[in-house]
């Protein structure tokens, strides 16, 4: 059999192509070869695009080509403390807080209670309160758009019912934050217990039985065994939870519009960037403003790793 | 000395490839339109007449909603990939895409569109028309702005339509009367107000944020904008709007039950009132005039060429078509209350006819007399942007008291860092 394998050519041997030959040789590549072409079409090039735009201005109307070089003015211009950028990132990190730390403080005992308490039911309550995450955010958005109606939702008539004035939900500025990290919270609290689950499940049974054994209680093997060994996938929960909220778009943008609501109140840097591209047509500012927001989400992700990701030996 | 001459070597390019174009209009083709709603059925009720007169051009209408067609349109523009040989555009995209490079100049030959522009209502033109005179999208139809109201709200709390026109401090006074007898809110929200009011007595060569020189018309010391924000502030202070925002079940609902008492628009809100909005209120509406004797309009559509376009002969037939045949926009009027663009197509026998729903005003002939009145505002391509940071200013005015001026100054700083 050995002999029949095509012979490696040394360096002195003839070249000699065949069909086979070079079949066999660019097979391999023509294999791995889908993922590259898809990766260069969708991931790279918009990336280097973006980055080229960053330093242009330049409206697609004028097509491919009509771009002015302006160095490094759009950032400039997103980088004044006055400039609406820096609104729209308040505004997001506002809303991601209010959503997002709700999320971990109720998805961490929530997992914990499933996975201790109901095992029976563990599969079962896990998909309920996965729905919402696999549930179309445009029909959700409908749905507490309804819900939130200062004079026909439900809320305000539950107010009612108790003697409380209505509220407007999407119409104070001061209320949108808050009503928009509420759907935000909702759809993605179900993901985050889904992720501890997984990771309750990780841990051992011995480790639990041998701090019975040495006479724990149920919160001190919470606080000593469940949490320090939960940590490498908090900090996986919290890193998802960051790059996610920091690039919220589709529930404000449903809720309160493309405007951001009463006083922009509900404006996103991305929903921010989508208008300024394709509502103001100023791709060069839109990118720059991008690049900007991947910063941001980078130097959280950085604090993130530091507060959570060192020693993620925790777990040892 | 280069470039007009490989421009009217282009342009010569073109017209041969127009007349050769119109010489095989009865080869067999496809003509690619693309539309949003509810343009779509102004084209579908047109389009027996199309095909009788180009038996061998068949049309295919791409419809996308409104948002998606406009997105679609400039990533087509962008990339020259996907382009129609017809886009719509609506009156709030068609200054923005005027500006750029990648629709047909329709004043040049073989389009030569200068002579139908008498044609149109006259302030249409001045709407598709960008910087350095680019005309570069034929008017289909208009919104001719009045105000509308409910008259058995106004009966019961006793106050005379004609009263609220005499000014808007007038219109003010008699929504205080409303709201005190009657409960009803004057209008849906104060920014309304200011929508309506920052966009009439405009002075000649004025855009609503910007002049004819790109100079920003924003700021303290512009009375438009100055009386804009503090008649808004005044409805909100006194309690007179219902703070329902646009295109809401809140806004249906208040028009159903009467809760708010008038609304600014164009006349397509009537269509719309009686098609799915409010229709169970037929007979309760009237239209008149805005106060001040203004006039405004609220929306309107354009069809235009994109220079990459495959079929640029057909495109510039089927357009004229559209919006220089009074039949094809009396179809659309009448199909779905697509108010003409085309004055002779407003001397039509319908526009003399009652409208039930308004109770039998005959209120086509006062929107035909105030698009004729309604002066040509100036586009600019910022004028997103400026909209949108001078609305966010006003609602700190509205929402957290913010100094009117202050607002405005800030407004101004704010707009020449973006209008670059």
């Amino acid at each position: 059999m050995q002999d029949r394998l095509p012979l490696r050519p040394t360096r002195d041997a003839p070249k000699r192509w065949s069909y086979t030959r070079l079949q066999q040789r660019l097979a391999p590549y023509v294999f791995v070869s889908p993922f590259f072409i898809l990766f260069a079409v969708f991931g790279l090039f918009p990336l280097l695009f973006s980055l080229f735009l960053a330093f242009h201005i330049w409206s697609p109307l004028d097509g491919l080509g009509n771009w002015r070089f302006v160095g490094f003015e759009n950032f400039a211009l997103a980088l004044e403390p006055s400039d609406q950028f820096w609104s729209t990132l308040r505004n997001t990190v506002w809303i991601g807080l209010l959503s997002g730390v709700p999320q971990h403080l109720v998805a961490l005992p929530l997992a914990y209670l499933i996975h201790t308490g109901l095992k029976r039911w563990q599969r079962g309550v896990s998909t309920l309160l996965f729905l919402p995450y696999i549930t179309n955010a445009v029909a959700i958005s409908i749905v507490f758009g309804v819900l939130y109606s200062e004079r026909l939702g439900l809320l305000n008539y539950l107010r009612g019912m108790v003697g409380l004035d209505p509220l407007r939900w999407l119409g104070d500025p001061d209320l949108v934050p808050t009503s928009v990290a509420a759907v935000i919270f909702w759809r993605y609290v179900g993901w985050n217990v889904v992720l501890y689950l997984s990771g309750l499940q990780a841990i051992s049974e011995d480790v639990y039985e041998a701090a019975t054994v040495d006479g724990a209680t149920g919160w001190q093997k919470f606080r000593h065994i469940t949490l320090p060994l939960l940590r490498p996938m908090m900090f996986y929960a919290f890193t998802l939870t960051i790059i996610g909220n920091m690039q919220i778009f589709e529930e404000p943008f449903m809720l309160v519009g493309e405007s951001g609501g009463a006083g922009a109140a509900g404006l996103t840097s991305a929903m921010h960037i989508f208008n300024t591209a394709f509502r103001d047509l100023d791709m060069g500012y839109a990118a720059a403003m991008s690049w900007l927001l991947f910063l941001a989400i980078f130097v959280l992700s950085l604090l993130n790793n530091f507060l959570l990701g060192r020693g993620d030996g925790g777990a040892r | 000395m280069f470039k007009p001459r490989l421009s009217r070597l282009g342009a010569l390019t073109l017209s041969a490839a127009l007349l050769a174009g119109a010489a095989h209009a009865q080869e067999k083709m496809t003509l690619t339109v693309a539309v949003f709603p509810s343009l779509d059925s102004s084209v579908k009720a047109s389009l027996a007449a199309w095909n009788r007169k180009y038996p061998n051009v068949t049309v295919k209408l791409q419809t996308q909603e409104f948002a998606d067609h406009h997105n679609a349109m400039t990533t087509a523009l962008a990339t020259r990939q996907g382009l129609p040989d017809v886009m719509a555009l609506e009156v709030g995209y068609v200054g923005k895409f005027a500006d750029g490079q990648g629709l047909e100049d329709l004043n040049g030959a073989p389009y030569n569109a200068g002579a139908s522009k008498r044609l149109f209502t006259p302030f249409t033109i001045a709407q598709a028309t960008g910087t350095g005179g680019r005309f570069v999208a034929m008017p289909t139809d208009i919104g001719p702005g009045t105000f509308f109201y409910r008259k058995d709200v106004l009966d019961r709390a006793g106050v005379n339509p004609a009263t609220m026109l005499g000014s808007w401090e007038a219109y003010l006074a008699a929504g205080r009367t409303i709201k005190q007898k009657t409960g009803a809110y004057l209008i849906n929200t104060a920014q309304s107000m200011y929508g309506i009011i920052s966009r009439t007595n405009l002075k000649p060569g004025e855009g609503i944020y910007f002049d004819k020189g790109n100079n920003l018309l924003v700021g303290p010391d512009n009375p438009r904008f100055v009386r804009a924000f503090t008649l808004s502030k005044q409805v909100r202070d006194a309690g007179l709007d219902a703070k329902i925002g646009e295109w809401s079940n809140e806004w249906y609902d208040a028009f159903k039950k009467g809760t708010v008492a008038t609304q600014f628009s164009g006349a397509w809100l009537q269509g719309a009132l009686q098609n799915w909005m409010a229709p169970e209120t037929k007979g309760l509406w009237r239209v008149q005039n805005l106060p001040e004797n203004s006039f405004a309009s609220w929306g309107g559509s354009f069809y235009a060429i994109p220079s990459g376009a495959a079929n640029k002969a057909m495109a510039w037939e089927f357009v004229k078509f559209m919006t220089l045949q009074p039949s094809a926009q009396i179809e659309a009027f009448t199909d779905n209350g697509a108010f003409p663009a085309l004055l002779s197509a407003q001397n039509n026998m319908v526009f003399n006819q009652a409208v039930p729903f308004l109770g039998g005003q005959r209120a086509r002939l006062l929107w035909r007399d105030a698009a004729r009145k309604t002066q040509p505002i100036d586009v600019n391509k910022y004028d997103s942007v400026a909209d949108q940071i001078v609305n966010t200013e006003l609602t700190n005015v509205l929402e957290k008291n913010k100094d009117i001026r202050q607002a405005l100054a800030d407004a101004r700083a704010q707009i020449l860092r973006r209008a670059r």
